[in-house]
């Protein structure tokens, strides 16, 4: 590895947790439960693929090969893809998107705080930009799960259900290695161990106004830094890539 | 190119010329205003424009540069560069007070004062007032509107849907 690969692989990871969570909750547009709400998740999802593209953007450039953001986008396979398993599931219910998008949305927000201090002069000004619209998908996503899950018993049971499923994959997002920990040292990436504290606190206090209770100890799940994923990322990037990849250089 | 091109470039013209590039999505306000231009570099003929993005997946950043171009074009300055920079973060808090009135005669309450909040606080203090007929008695439908940089409220008083400039 060159000394710019292991940035670039960094900035891979950001992208596409956004990229692939942003796709799956653009699946929603036009099937929302309520027309605000469906304006509210597409919103979400164009602030999350224009992170994606602002990151893959920048990857493309510390790579140095001449490959652009639609090229990591569109032309990498799934064991190419560096995006935690928790945001390429699909997207089930309205409950199960809502948890996830706490859970993901918190842990981005501690992120991109800490990413707005960066060394690398570019990814802290996207992390300045994104923190703010993190804030807005946050405090969206909190109201929706104290809504849903002090509401009635069906909606109390299927976020609760989605909680627990989902619990097992938030380990993933806050595992360090050695390719992190050497950014670290160069201030170029935020160390993903420190931001569980922080998030757990959030996640708390959130849940424990929802009425829910936290799930215990769990095996947590865990490949997708490293390309190995499971069958949804595939399915998902066939559906998303299929224009580009089936006419290459397409324009409109 | 013409004689008369040869003249010196100054700031102010060029800003002059990028006052006419409105938002697509806000037609009201110039990019200027918005704050979306951050500086104006030249160096002899050679004109730079330089901008930073609202929202991250602001779908009419792309437009708008083809229209900064396109408007120095017309106003005699041809090839102007747009460059886009990231530092410092974009804020409504660079809308002037004009430009706020401007919206809010346009039909969409202008933004306050954009702070941090707490990331998971429950509803927002402030009261957004209706544009159409100042009413503080408001309510918010959605934090999400028709664009990125827009809520959506309800007015109790006058009975009218209407649009915010989110503070970000």
């Amino acid at each position: 590895m060159t000394s710019a690969a292991p940035f670039c692989e960094y900035l891979l990871r950001l992208g596409d947790d956004r990229l692939v969570l942003g796709h799956r909750l653009s699946e929603w547009c036009g099937h929302g439960p309520i027309l605000e709400e469906d304006i509210a998740l597409a919103n979400i999802a164009l602030d999350l693929v224009g992170q994606a593209n602002l990151l893959l953007g920048r990857a493309a450039a510390v790579e140095g090969k001449g490959r652009d953001a639609d090229a990591l986008a569109f032309l990498r396979d799934s064991r190419e893809y560096r995006n935690a398993l928790i945001v390429e599931l699909p997207r089930g219910d309205f409950g199960f998107t809502i948890v996830r998008q706490f859970l993901f949305s918190t842990y981005a927000l501690h992120q991109w705080e800490a990413l707005a201090s960066c060394a690398d002069a570019d990814l802290a000004g996207i992390a300045a930009r994104a923190v703010k619209e993190t804030r807005y998908h946050v405090r969206h996503s909190a109201e929706w799960l104290v809504r849903l899950g002090d509401g009635t018993d069906e909606s109390h049971a299927r976020v609760q259900d989605a909680l627990d499923e989902l619990w097992r994959f938030t380990g993933e997002l806050f595992l360090t290695d050695e390719l992190e920990q050497g950014l670290v040292r160069r201030a170029l990436a935020a160390d993903s161990s420190t931001l569980e504290a922080p998030w757990r606190r959030d996640v708390e206090e959130v849940v424990r106004r929802a009425t829910l209770r936290l799930p215990g100890d769990v095996y947590w799940q865990r490949g997708g830094r490293d390309g190995i994923h499971t069958e949804h990322l595939g399915l998902m990037l066939a559906e998303m890539q299929v224009l580009p990849r089936t006419y290459p250089g397409a324009r409109w | 190119m013409t004689v008369n091109r040869r003249k010196v470039l100054s700031r102010e013209a060029v800003l002059a010329a990028l006052d006419a590039v409105k938002d697509p999505e806000v037609p009201v306000l110039s990019v200027v205003e918005l704050g979306i231009v951050r500086d104006v570099e030249i160096a002899g003929d050679a004109v730079t424009v330089v901008v930073t993005p609202t929202y991250s997946g602001c779908p009419a950043m792309r437009v708008i540069e083809e229209d900064i171009v396109a408007a120095l074009e017309s106003a005699g300055i041809s090839g102007a560069r747009v460059r886009t920079v990231f530092t410092p973060a974009w804020t409504t808090d660079w809308i002037p007070a004009r430009a706020r009135e401007k919206l809010r005669a346009y039909g969409i309450a202008p933004p306050g004062v954009s702070g941090v909040h707490s990331p998971v606080q429950l509803r927002r203090a402030e009261q957004v007032k209706c544009p159409f007929c100042g009413s503080a008695d408001t309510s918010l439908r959605s934090a999400f509107g028709s664009t990125a940089c827009k809520a959506l409220h309800f007015c109790n008083a006058c009975t009218q849907p209407f649009e915010e400039f989110k503070a970000i």
